[in-house]
């Protein structure tokens, strides 16, 4: 627990420094932590379990939840921060027993077990990445503890069903959830333990003293605790999230028009409608797409040179009252709300006519292009008082849904067919210039595909003539907003690119150190905090791999040239390829994934994968010195051994002396000034502290 | 001596009429009216205008894929007389009598026909019936959607040519490996592999996928050498070098040598030069050569130049001014220094050109001799037209309200001081006292008061700015990136001292002479970079089309259109014979996982050899499957039906196999043996009829009624084009 008290320490130096910062994605995890407390509803790429804990830490250390994390570099006055920041600087040191206690018990050496704990104590990056409110330790727990149960239940095979074999596989299960829980890269550690596992049942297929009832039983021991087990879990978060969350917030948006009815303060809360539509009803239509906005049109046409110079159909994010349009039929404009006349209700297949109601126009489209998107239509408002031409036909369907059938409001979704050309009405989400007041770009789409885009949902809808149902009938039940929520999150994720230009953070930086995360602070008055791994640390780590596999592929290769091994080699030889080899496959899940990853990455995902790696290093290397000291006489290879251990500890100590100010702060000139104390510390010209 | 003659010479010659009759009829099937219809056909479009450009030797870009492809159909440009003069604009548009459309179209049209006979040799070498092999030779030669591919001007019968090629030699390889390595057919056969596998790699990234899976097959190969304690450690190695040489090095030297013939063979420029940085396109010539041949080579003070941005994207652009101010506010509220505009400007323009002024002298030509900028110095940047210096300062960008603004310095006499001085940083230089070069040199401008660097944000500005790009002052420089950096195009020595003079001096191109030639790895690494990371920006297409639907092909490709008769051209597969290879996937995976559990308990079902067999025919042919689709759901580029048809070729090669494991393991007795091969002659003839029901659409005749087309329409998600009447 060492590095829990320097954490903890290294936290209160702002204090005492009167300078109350908070720093970097803080501003975003933070603020999710309040939202629980607040209990109002937002949207997050990640799931939901780490802000989870946050908030709840912060809860129960006192945090009101009131502080408002706008932006990096805000001071936290007399908020009460400590409880989040504890907490996570708490998971972050468990991750330094951890590490002692996986090596230890894969390599079955002391020293080997220390060296791994020691690269982790004293890595910088490590202990910065702790301190502060952050999911990265909350996963590196789970991840961990994983990883260790997964171990642990390993060396119980000898007693299968016994009390701890069933306790560490119903541990790794908890785990696997808590990892996947906190961000989706805990599915790197799922694949781990599954792979371990398919390998763990592949050995007991092939013992036949083993009945194949024994065999059923173990794999359905296993089918429980590591897929069904996380399973539940991991939806009982979910459950936790959306009955906390009950208050309309800042991500309504980006979800459902049914979605959005649970939520105590949107407008959809509680509101009654009448369920199926009819003609002659004024509706409002939202676009499926993320963010997708409302269909809309104003008095204002398109300007010269865009398409036709007709009336402006857009896509607006706000409730107005020119979304509003009425459904008619395509060959009368008889008034269906007059009285005499009776419901008739849409049906799919239907041709209609959509009127806008504010300015009698109908929605029209025509081989014109679009103002953005020059392959699609451009969609118009056309005609007087409703009277207009061919093109103004438009065919309502649901998706997935027979002829005939009607149309319900919030939960049908609704494709809109031009008849004349064949194409989609669509949102294309670019934003319109000035002209169209920057709101988004209704188009009309030659290429028929089901995408969000093309489809839409009726949200309001107002006919006096049918009866109102309330719209409680209609909430969607907790699998759907499990799926929607996940849908939502995925394509949130896709939705992180990053822009042209834009100098990003590429998977071959990482191992090599290459270029560090500012956490806080920028000039040369400010406290700065800077995000880099203990280069002498992370380089040991980088060599060790190719050093791994070097020995690997000797050892491997020697026998299968059927070289002769003392015994004492035999073990050494099963720790490398055995133990060692289950934790470079860790690394390789952990750090090969993003390589193919289009999203935008940063320094820190490479965390995990660094965890896997100092691990590796302890095994490596503690195993090099022993197949020294056995090749060499008895006194001679034992002074070898320890002495190779100590100097591998007091480099890793040293070169955390030297850079300890990188996580516990600094002051002063930044490191390119000669004049800095940090200036000969600047390795590489491409870190910045 | 001449004891050779008491002996007659006697010529033994075995001809395997199987082959024969298959390499003929796959010919009579393929070639069969190449030249119809004489119009451009879907992606021939794309292609034409490569070998339009290969006979008129300019210059190109394609970032589909390595110039191998693009060379073969050229080739058969280049015999068929083809002079290139041709406007490859739309699909459908006839051929003028100059373009050779028959031996444009042969050469695919060959190495389709050729993939019959090579899917017999495949199944013969991995050991299965000749009548097993007849059969997949007979699958892949019924197959509509293959048939349409090869009679086109497209890649994928080449690819899958070379695909199978390099299969059937490694295999050939490895069945010689047992009885007579190191012999002469040995050598032949690997060399063979390896070269197969450079020329699919060179016809398209997609062979990649194919070498990938032969490494792994030769790997595994291999490593049971090593573990075959016969052989003596140094055998070992000649072998692993042996397959080291022809497998990794021979082609890898193919594919530079494709290069290298591309790079020769276009040594004009072209409507692709702007990606090039300009030490490329100076060396082809005509363009940049033209105006660059004879520029003093370093940079003086006093130099007249024009600044390109090394990136090149959005578009590549050069430094640029002019007489207009940023506007005082922004539509968003924020307020500019209003100072005049610096921006980035696609287009050549004499307010593109800039004097680089020593900051302690007033003059502004060059001195004799001329003092070379070397790295680290400071300069200031004059704009030449407007003689305004080029500043920035602690104010907002206009669209990166993170970056400092750059303009061009106008006193208002308010407390707002010029900021003009920059360092040059030479970023490619080999020492710390490096000159400036033209074009060679990659520049970062650093300002000094503020150490902002000189960069292209990517974004364009509003209206007020003519929608030219942003030119910002990064200040948090992170990392090294191509769009800080900057390389000199043009240049002249500056003579006129005075402002009209000059003006003139920019208005006049530049001249004198030298020429800059690049090496060819130079230009290897930039063309295989660019080629790797130029991106399209349309990703929509009509008949694009996800992996899931190639499976079970619920989606076709419409190809040709006559707008008179109606005749059309689809890509369609024998959905009998697609079928099929899915359920004879589903089957062989099912048994392999049976067998493979069964084996682990000790139960052997088959025998020892036959289960052998099994593994590495399923694994070539399953796994050739795997290795050319699951890819495909990874990517985010436009894909199209015809990805498919490499697996597809392996997943068909897996029906004959898993059928003769059906009946030499399962069929026990006599009796399902007959009604087995009944029904195979049964299924064969429906595969036949399919074939010929759909073969209007792939052959593009006989015109079809609009009946007749609604009932070619099996599912509900092809898009057959029937007219309206």
């Amino acid at each position: 627990m060492v590095q829990g008290e320097r954490c903890i320490l290294g936290k209160q130096l702002p204090v005492h420094l009167s300078f109350l910062f908070f720093s970097w994605d803080e501003t975003h995890f933070g603020k999710m932590g309040s939202y629980y407390i607040n209990r109002t509803f937002f949207f997050d790429v990640h799931p939901p379990l780490g802000k989870m804990l946050i908030g709840l830490a912060g809860y129960l250390s006192g945090y009101n939840g009131t502080f408002p994390f706008q932006k990096p570099g805000d001071r936290y006055g007399h908020h009460n921060y400590i409880g989040m920041r504890g907490f996570c600087a708490f998971l972050g040191s468990c991750l330094v027993p951890f590490a002692y206690l996986i090596v230890l018990e894969l390599s079955k050496s002391l020293s080997a077990a220390l060296l791994a704990a020691s690269i982790l104590i004293f890595d910088t990056g490590c202990i910065t990445l702790s301190q502060y409110i952050l999911l990265d330790p909350i996963l590196m727990f789970f991840l961990m503890g994983a990883v260790l149960s997964m171990v642990k239940y390993n060396s119980c095979a000898v007693r299968p069903f016994s009390a701890p074999w069933w306790f560490w596989l119903s541990l790794t299960g908890v785990n696997l959830a808590g990892a996947i829980g906190v961000k989706f890269v805990g599915l790197f550690v799922v694949l781990l333990v599954g792979l371990n596992t398919v390998y763990d049942l592949w050995e007991l297929l092939g013992d036949l003293s083993l009945s194949l009832v024994t065999l059923g039983k173990h794999l359905l021991a296993r089918v429980f605790c590591l897929i069904l087990l996380p399973l539940v879990l991991y939806t009982a978060q979910f459950a936790v999230h959306f009955a906390v969350l009950n208050k309309s917030g800042p991500g309504d948006g980006f979800f459902s028009s049914a979605f959005q009815s649970r939520l105590i303060g949107n407008n959809l809360h509680n509101v009654s409608v009448p369920e199926h539509l009819a003609y002659g009803s004024v509706i409002t239509m939202k676009n499926l797409r993320m963010a997708g906005g409302y269909l809309h049109s104003h008095w204002h046409l398109y300007p010269e040179g865009v398409g036709a110079r007709q009336q402006q159909v857009t896509a607006y994010l706000h409730k107005d009252l020119n979304n509003l349009w009425v459904i008619k039929k395509h060959d009368s404009n008889t008034d269906h709300l007059d009285p005499s006349c009776s419901v008739e209700f849409v049906r799919h297949g239907d041709v209609i006519r959509l009127e806008h109601k504010e300015t009698s126009r109908n929605l029209h489209s025509h081989q014109h292009e679009a103002p953005m998107t020059r392959k699609h239509f451009q969609v118009t408002g056309y005609g007087i008082n409703g009277t207009g031409d061919a093109n103004d036909f438009w065919r309502i369907e649901v998706v997935g849904r027979k002829s005939g059938k009607r149309i319900k409001v919030l939960r049908s979704q609704i494709r809109l067919t031009h008849l004349a050309t064949g194409c989609i009405l669509g949102s294309s989400g670019k934003t319109l210039p000035k002209w169209g007041w920057e709101q988004v770009e209704v188009t009309c789409t030659p290429y028929v595909k089901e995408t969000p885009n093309a489809l839409w949902n009726v949200e309001d809808h107002i006919n006096p003539k049918l009866p109102n149902i309330s719209l409680d009938v209609l909430k969607p039940s907790f699998p759907e907003i499990l799926l929607e929520s996940h849908m939502v999150m995925i394509r949130g994720n896709s939705g992180l690119k990053p822009k042209e230009n834009e100098v990003t953070s590429k998977p071959w930086h990482w191992p090599i150190n290459y270029q560090g995360l500012r956490f806080s602070g920028v000039n040369e008055t400010d406290y700065r905090v800077y995000l880099l791994g203990n280069p002498v640390v992370w380089w040991l780590n980088l060599v060790t791999i190719g050093l791994y596999l070097l020995m690997a592929t000797c050892t491997i290769v020697a026998i299968k040239r059927g070289a002769q091994l003392t015994v004492e080699f035999k073990e050494l030889s099963e720790v490398l390829l055995h133990s060692g080899g289950k934790i470079m496959l860790g690394w390789l899940l952990h750090y090969l994934p993003f390589f193919m990853m289009g999203r935008v990455l940063y320094f820190h995902h490479y965390f995990p994968a660094m965890l896997f790696s100092s691990m590796l290093t302890g095994i490596t290397w503690d195993t090099l010195l022993k197949f020294c000291a056995g090749c060499l006489s008895c006194s001679m290879g034992k002074r070898v051994y320890t002495y190779g251990m100590l100097a591998l500890m007091l480099l890793i100590v040293y070169s955390f002396y030297l850079f300890h100010p990188l996580s516990y702060g600094m002051v002063g000139p930044m490191a390119s000034d000669p004049n800095s104390p940090m200036a000969g510390l600047r390795w590489l010209e491409s870190w910045e502290f | 001596m001449l004891g050779f003659l008491k002996q007659p010479v006697v010529v033994t010659a075995e001809i395997n009429m199987n082959l024969v009759a298959l390499t003929v009829m796959g010919l009579v099937n393929r070639l069969w009216a190449l030249s119809y219809p004489r119009a451009v056909v879907f992606d021939e479009v794309y292609y034409g205008q490569f070998v339009s450009l290969y006979m008129k030797r300019i210059f190109f870009v394609d970032d589909s894929g390595p110039p191998f492809g693009h060379m073969l159909l050229a080739f058969g440009g280049y015999l068929g007389g083809f002079d290139g003069n041709f406007l490859w604009n739309r699909i459908g548009a006839e051929y003028s009598m100059n373009v050779p459309v028959w031996s444009l179209r042969l050469l695919p049209a060959l190495t389709g026909a050729l993939c019959v006979p090579l899917a017999y040799q495949i199944l013969v070498e991995l050991h299965f019936s000749h009548c097993a092999a007849f059969g997949a030779a007979l699958l892949i030669l019924f197959e509509n959607s293959l048939i349409t591919q090869s009679r086109l001007m497209l890649l994928e019968s080449v690819l899958i040519f070379f695909i199978l090629l390099a299969i059937l030699s490694y295999l050939k390889f490895y069945n010689l490996q047992k009885c007579s390595p190191f012999t002469a057919g040995w050598w032949f056969w690997l060399l063979l592999t390896g070269v197969a596998c450079s020329c699919a790699v060179g016809v398209k990234y997609m062979g990649l996928f194919t070498y990938m899976l032969l490494l792994a097959i030769a790997g595994g190969h291999s490593w049971h050498l090593i573990g075959d304690q016969t052989l003596s450690n140094v055998s070992v190695l000649c072998h692993l070098l042996a397959r080291g040489l022809a497998l990794v090095v021979v082609p890898v030297a193919m594919y530079l040598s494709f290069f290298y013939v591309h790079l020769t063979v276009l040594y004009r420029s072209g409507p692709h030069d702007q990606i090039m940085t300009s030490a490329f396109q100076a060396s082809l010539e005509g363009g940049l050569a033209r105006i660059t041949q004879g520029q003093p080579l370093e940079v003086a003070y006093g130099s007249q130049i024009t600044l390109r941005n090394v990136l090149g994207k959005p578009v590549p652009c050069w430094l640029h001014s002019h007489k207009n101010t940023y506007p005082i506010r922004y539509e968003n509220g924020r307020g500019s220094s209003h100072q005049q505009q610096v921006t980035c400007y696609p287009f050549k323009d004499v307010n593109n050109w800039w004097i680089v002024k020593d900051p302690g002298m007033q003059q502004l030509v060059v001195s004799n001799p001329p003092r070379p900028v070397r790295h680290g110095h400071i300069v200031q940047l004059v704009h030449g037209i407007t003689t305004r210096y080029l500043n920035t300062h602690d104010v907002a960008a206009p669209l990166s309200p993170h970056s400092q603004e750059i303009s061009c310095y106008i006193d208002y006499n308010i407390s707002m001081p010029a900021q003009n001085l920059w360092r040059v940083e030479i970023v490619n230089r080999e020492s710390d006292t490096d000159v400036w070069k033209t074009i060679l040199s990659e520049v970062r401008f650093v300002h000094v008061n503020t150490s902002a660097v000189l960069k292209l944000s990517g974004a364009s500005l509003p209206e007020w700015g003519y929608r030219q790009l942003e030119i910002i002052g990064e200040k948090l420089s992170k990392g090294h990136h191509q769009s800080m950096l900057w390389n000199v195009e043009e240049h002249r020595y500056g003579k006129s001292q005075e402002q009209k003079e000059r003006e003139v001096e920019l208005h006049s191109p530049t001249q004198a002479d030298i020429s800059k030639n690049l090496s060819f790895m130079a230009r290897f690494t930039e063309l295989q970079w660019k080629i790797l990371t130029l991106k399209n920006e349309d990703t929509e297409h009509k008949y694009s089309s996800s992996p899931l639907d190639w499976i079970t092909m619920d989606t076709n490709i419409a190809y040709w259109f006559h707008p008179i008769s109606g005749a059309q051209i689809h890509l369609i597969g024998n959905i009998l014979t697609w079928a099929s290879a899915n359920v004879a996937t589903l089957v062989y995976v099912c048994l392999f996982l049976w067998y493979l559990l069964r084996r682990r308990r000790k139960i052997c079902d088959i025998p020892e050899d036959a289960w052998r067999l099994w593994v590495s025919a399923g694994g070539l042919c399953v796994g050739g499957w795997a290795v050319n689709y699951l890819p495909f759901f990874m990517m985010e580029k436009t894909l199209f039906l015809y990805h498919y048809l490499p697996a597809l070729t392996f997943q068909i090669l897996l029906i004959p196999v898993v059928l003769q494991h059906l009946t030499d393991h399962l069929c026990r007795s006599q009796l399902p043996k007959n009604m087995f091969s009944a029904l195979m002659v049964a299924w064969f003839s429906s595969i036949y009829l399919v074939y010929r029901t759909f073969s209007p659409l792939t052959y593009g005749e006989p015109t079809l009624s609009a009946a007749e087309l609604r009932s070619l329409r099996w599912k509900d998600s092809w898009d057959i084009l029937i007219r309206k009447h």
